[in-house]
């Protein structure tokens, strides 16, 4: 490790009313795989959108191979050999693979030979792909191969991965880990963005982790344990949600072969779905993204119509019911997008307690909002549940992730559901938060409630839910007790490896 | 009524020219709309492309002086539309109604010492050769050199969306700009750049009409036409090769409707006038009802507002 | 550099400020044109912003004043819960068309019977018939997805068609010695649309324009409709889960603005404009669109912002008898307005800096 790949000294960039990287420096190895390890909102994406051309430093400086290294675009990040492969934002849905690899080149082969490099390349790494097909029409795992290819075909000599992990089943991450050491070992670096502990101890040889903007330590990864690395990353103890023991009671949500079509084009439709949920428990339903979370939401809030009979709530049909009749029945929902689904991001707090408030609180009568009412009901959320910001005339978008999260899940905790259905109920949100809205969701069940929480964090269903199914291109597994499940058998459950060859990479 | 009166060869070979305006309107919008921008100014550039390319044909007594003319004042309203939307994130549908409303009164005002004046006229091509073919000859290959302009500009528009990197890239920035832009393309200049294209082609399909068809200047000539290309956009599901289509069969429609009324058909004239509007309503409805293609085929990111957040 | 930063809320001092800057600016742009086309620009712009409201003849130009703002304020109230909504009607100029030309039919069929019911009746009729017009979009939307906003503004050209038809033959006066236009309802009393107070300017269309400014008012901030309206236009997702259903909320605003359009028709082809002629309408429909926005899409502002825009065209008038500017000079001012308004809106929502740009 004398010759270093990559070095980083004192980077520093300031976005208003935040520090997002302060001083922050390490260095890369060729061919070492190194963690960037933080919690959400820790400086860990702008510290690499910096590497690769999109922000541009407030200070400090960067190295390649011991030149300054001052990338303006990331066309300049990808001639110097640097790849990226990004958690989203990055592919185009209506083109097709090879359109989308030739994008990210810089100076792309005919199509008729970027389509045979890319047979090549995909076949040589166990990550088969059809280069003609459509973007839209690929799994979650698939996607993540296209990034993958594209970056691969620029031969780069370091390689950022950011979150790759959250899109894939247990058994596409061992073979994405295969192919990692598979290039650490031909001598690629690879810079590897997480807050997933286990995986960063189990490929990682070295790890920087950053608090606020701040490196507060390095170390190597495989000689800490999980538990001392989250201790760094979050900066203080966390204690795990706990729960009373309770037995289950009567069946409250009964879903009976429920199919919808999805609303959206590239959606998943949802086919013959089946689930009891009962009192006083959790169901934890995991899947990759893109397998009918959405639409499984949207079926239950009452957004997606279907048969009157496929969903019955204490023995009432309300397949066909609109998402304000479920409510006065008890049936409340918290979906995954905050800004724009859960909630307005450009109204105030107390209009978007109004927003699913309106019918359990009462906040209407004849018509008329009784917006003083409405605002009570807003503070009240904001005081129970912790949420920080100045008051209920806030507008939903000056919230960060995490209470703008709580004051969602809160605002229909407090409506007392006699069922909740949760989609992505801590995503983006930071430890803590997610903490409180994990301890939330289960002192409601302790209470009664039925919660369905649809979840792609394994675990987190691990620790909150009784029982667990798996979405699956629409399909709903037949639910388990979580305590009776290995990992390899949850993997399973979500559609294995999506016919990759593991066999090949070994060869 | 008298049906002989009309001569299918003239009307035939009338209809290119008629959807000449529409077809270059349509083409235009069609490139702005695939780079995720949606223009609904197009009559306002249309009308002015229309006043200045009859003002420079006027004064320098050149049509092709007067269609640059025309091609630039089109272009130089769509900038305007483009630093509001681009730079300034305006709303799209309220910036393009302003650069209707804006286009029309500029024009008027331009156009206003122009009134009843003859514009110099454009000399037909006759293409060596085919223009001699029986039938075919007088409908395809008898017209001024702005039809032939127009049918070679969608085979360009056509060939550089699908066959060049810079194609593909544009139609990458309409798709998902932030995708695009997180692989270092610049959004903001692709876009200004297919809105400045297609301000040109409006202008130069507003010049058409006051240059060619009319061929004299008078206010608010457009007359909805370039409302109607906009329609043929969505007709077209966003392909060059059906705004052809969209814009012939328009322009047939129109050139029939004038055709009936001059052979003084047992149609009331308001009827045949409104026919052009019925047709184009009737053909978005149809279009939007096998929703499937029309909704693929649109631009994910049409009309929404591109902020990189850095 | 110039760089846009996102405000974490909408600046209130700016939502209020930026209608005002774009006004000033305005009549700096249109100075300069003014200055251009040979005319003293402060001359020009005192004629058209000043001279109505505080000049000499200020007592007859206020009158004007109501009578130009009320068919604007009626139509623009209309538009903007639309609007918030998403829902874009471009084409009230058709609805208007069509609920003056019904409106005035029902009318014209009673003359010469006299009877209290037969103005009422009208009013009726013009709204309904502004209503039935805007359905057209609302149920090919609805049903098919169409978009609205070419199909309302298709439906102008043909309301325009028939306009032109009508005026010659069905409602032509019979009495009119073959000249284009209909019986003019200043001779037709019960029919009139005529001054409630003489020489104010207050006509049954003002009382109209002023009870549909509360109406939205209270609509938009106190009832559950409004908020459904406000909620689909800032977050239709959101508005979704929230229970609002999209196809009747399209019906609902569509409706509203397409019977007021067709209501101000009415009152506007019964009262100042006298009869149905080919160009009666001048253009009110399209110019409501700038005011909506003018007003930033609330109620009061629609008020203040169809006043303005009367101004100026009461002051374009007088400028253009006065110091011969073309009627067109006017027509481009108002969409400048527009246009800076547009511009000037971007500070509400973002901070400007000065500094490095991002590598964009």
């Amino acid at each position: 490790m004398s010759e270093m790949l990559l070095a980083v000294e004192g980077l520093t960039k300031a976005y208003p009313g935040v520090v997002a990287n302060d001083h922050v420096g390490f260095g890369v190895a060729p061919g070492e795989v190194h963690a960037l390890l933080g919690e959400n909102g820790a400086g860990k994406s702008t510290l690499v959108k910096m590497i690769y051309g999109l922000v541009r430093p407030d200070s400090g400086t960067m190295t390649w191979r011991s030149e300054p290294y001052k990338p303006a675009t990331p066309h300049d990040a990808r001639k110097s050999g640097v790849a990226m492969v990004f958690q989203h934002f990055s592919l185009f849905e209506a083109l097709n693979v090879a359109e989308n690899v030739a994008l990210g080149m810089e100076d792309p082969p005919p199509m008729g030979q970027l389509a045979e490099r890319i047979r090549d390349v995909s076949g040589k790494y166990g990550l088969p792909l059809e280069p003609h097909r459509l973007v839209g029409d690929l799994s979650a795992g698939e996607r993540q191969r296209v990034e993958i290819i594209r970056c691969l075909l620029q031969d780069p000599k370091l390689l950022i991965m950011d979150e790759p992990t959250s899109v894939l089943t247990p058994q596409e991450v061992e073979i994405l880990f295969q192919t990692l050491r598979r290039l650490s070992a031909e001598g690629t670096a690879i810079l590897y963005i997480s807050h997933k502990l286990e995986e960063i101890r189990a490929l990682c040889d070295a790890a920087t982790i950053l608090r606020q903007g701040k490196v507060v330590a390095s170390c190597d990864p495989r000689e800490r344990s999980a538990r001392e690395l989250a201790e760094l990353m979050v900066g203080q103890t966390l204690h795990r949600p706990s729960r009373a023991a309770a037995e289950p009671g009567e069946v409250v949500l009964d879903i009976d072969g429920l199919s919808v079509e999805s609303s959206s084009p590239f959606g998943t439709a949802l086919k013959n779905v089946s689930l009891k949920v009962h009192a006083g428990e959790v169901v934890g339903i995991g899947g990759v993204a893109g397998n009918g979370q959405d639409e499984l939401l949207a079926a239950l809030s009452g957004e997606l119509s279907s048969h009157p009979t496929a969903i019955r709530l204490h023995g009432r049909d309300i397949g066909d019911q609109g998402p304000n009749r479920r409510r006065e029945l008890g049936l409340l929902a918290a979906p995954e997008e905050r800004l724009g689904h859960a909630a307005a991001p450009d109204m105030s707090l107390t209009e978007n307690a109004a927003l699913t408030g309106m019918i359990r609180e009462r906040l209407a009568g004849r018509g008329f909002i009784n917006w003083g009412k409405a605002r009570r009901f807003a503070e009240a959320i904001i005081a129970d549940f912790d949420v920080r910001t100045p008051g209920p005339e806030n507008a939903a978008r000056s919230l960060s992730g995490g209470n703008l999260q709580k004051f969602v899940i809160g605002r229909e905790i407090l409506q007392r559901p006699e069922v909740l259905v949760v989609n992505q109920p801590t995503w983006g949100v930071d430890a803590s938060a997610a903490a409180a809205i994990r301890q939330a969701l289960l002192d409601l069940a302790a209470r009664g409630a039925a919660i369905v929480c649809i979840s792609q964090d394994l675990d987190e269903l691990m620790e909150i839910s009784d029982r667990f199914a798996a979405l699956n291109e629409g399909r709903l597994s037949v639910p388990r007790p979580t305590h009776e499940l290995s990992i390899e058998e949850i993997g399973l459950m979500m559609g294995g490896a999506h016919g990759m060859e593991v066999a090949h990479v070994e060869a | 009524m008298d049906l002989s009166a009309i001569d299918p060869l003239v009307l035939a070979a009338s209809i290119m020219v008629a959807s000449t305006p529409i077809l270059l309107a349509a083409l235009g919008e069609m490139v702005v709309e695939r780079a995720g921008v949606l223009n609904l100014g197009v009559e306002g550039m249309m009308i002015t492309g229309a006043v200045c390319g009859f003002i420079i044909a006027v004064q320098g007594e050149s049509p092709a002086l007067g269609f640059l003319a025309a091609a630039a004042g089109g272009a130089g309203l769509a900038l305007l539309f483009g630093f509001l939307t681009q730079y300034l994130l305006a709303n799209q549908v309220a910036s393009g109604l302003a650069l209707t409303m804006f286009g029309l009164g500029l024009s008027a005002l331009l156009g206003q010492d122009y009134i009843g004046i003859k514009a110099p006229a454009m000399g037909e091509v006759h293409v060596p050769l085919l223009a001699e073919i029986p039938v075919l000859g007088p409908v395809l290959f008898r017209h001024d050199p702005m039809v032939y302009l127009s049918v070679a500009l969608v085979a360009g528009v056509w060939a550089f969306l699908r066959y060049s990197r810079a194609g593909l890239i544009l139609r990458a920035v309409g798709e998902n700009h932030d995708a695009a832009h997180a692989l270092g393309y610049k959004v903001v200049r692709i876009r200004m750049a297919a809105i400045a294209f297609g301000g040109a082609l409006a202008g130069l399909g507003g010049a058409y009409i006051s240059l060619v068809r009319v061929p004299q200047w008078t206010e608010g000539m457009t007359a909805g036409a370039g409302w109607i290309a906009l329609a043929i956009v969505v007709f077209a599901s966003w392909r060059p090769w059906r705004v052809l289509l969209g814009a012939y069969l328009f322009g047939g429609v129109t050139v029939l409707q004038l055709n009936l009324q001059a052979a003084g058909v047992d149609i009331p004239v308001v009827y045949l006038s409104m026919l052009p509007y019925l047709v184009t309503i009737f053909v978005l409805v149809v279009m939007s009802a096998s929703s499937g293609r029309a909704a693929l085929g649109a631009p994910a990111a049409l009309g929404r507002v591109f902020h990189a957040s850095g | 550099m110039l760089r846009l930063e996102k405000r974490p809320s909408p600046s209130r001092l700016w939502t209020g400020a930026t209608p005002l800057l774009a006004v000033l600016l305005t009549m700096l742009a249109g100075g300069a044109m003014f200055a251009l086309l040979g005319s003293d620009p402060v001359v020009a712009i005192r004629t058209i912003f000043w001279d109505p409201l505080f000049g000499e003849f200020a007592f007859y130009y206020r009158g004007q004043l109501l009578v130009k703002a009320a068919p604007l304020i009626l139509i623009a109230i209309g538009l903007s819960l639309g609007f918030r909504a998403g829902i874009w009607n471009i084409g009230a100029e058709g609805q208007y068309i069509v609920g003056a030309i019904v409106g005035a039919a029902v009318g014209l069929a009673a003359y010469p019977t006299e009877s209290r019911l037969i103005f009422p009746a009208m009013i009726l009729a013009g709204a309904f018939a502004g209503w039935l017009w805007a359905m057209i979009p609302a149920i090919l939307k609805t049903r098919f997805n169409t978009n609205e906003i070419l199909v309302s503004l298709m439906l102008v050209y043909v309301a325009e068609a028939m306009l032109a038809s009508v005026s010659s033959g069905l409602l032509r006066n019979p009495d009119g010695m073959g000249f284009p236009g209909s019986r003019n309802f200043k001779d037709y009393p019960a029919a009139h649309n005529a001054f409630l107070i003489e020489g104010a300017g207050v006509h049954w269309g003002v009382v109209a324009a002023m009870i549909a400014v509360i109406f939205a008012y209270v609509l938009l901030g106190r009832h559950v409709l409004g908020f459904h309206i406000r909620l689909t236009g800032e977050a239709p997702r959101a508005a979704r889960f929230a229970g609002v259903n999209p196809s009747l909320l399209v019906v609902v605003c569509l409706g509203i603005s397409g019977a007021l359009a067709g209501l101000a028709g009415l009152f506007e082809v019964s009262g100042p404009a006298g009869q149905i002629s080919i160009d009666f309408n001048s253009g009110y429909g399209f110019t409501a669109i700038i005011v909506a926005f003018l007003g930033r899409l609330h109620p009061v502002g629609i008020l203040l912002a169809g006043l303005l825009m009367a101004l100026t065209y009461v002051g374009g008038d007088a400028a253009a008898s006065a110091l011969g500017l073309p009627s067109a000079a006017i027509q481009l001012l108002q969409g400048m307005l527009l246009f800076f308004l547009l511009a000037v809106d971007v500070l509400a929502n973002f901070r400007i800096r000065f500094g490095r740009t991002e590598a964009a």
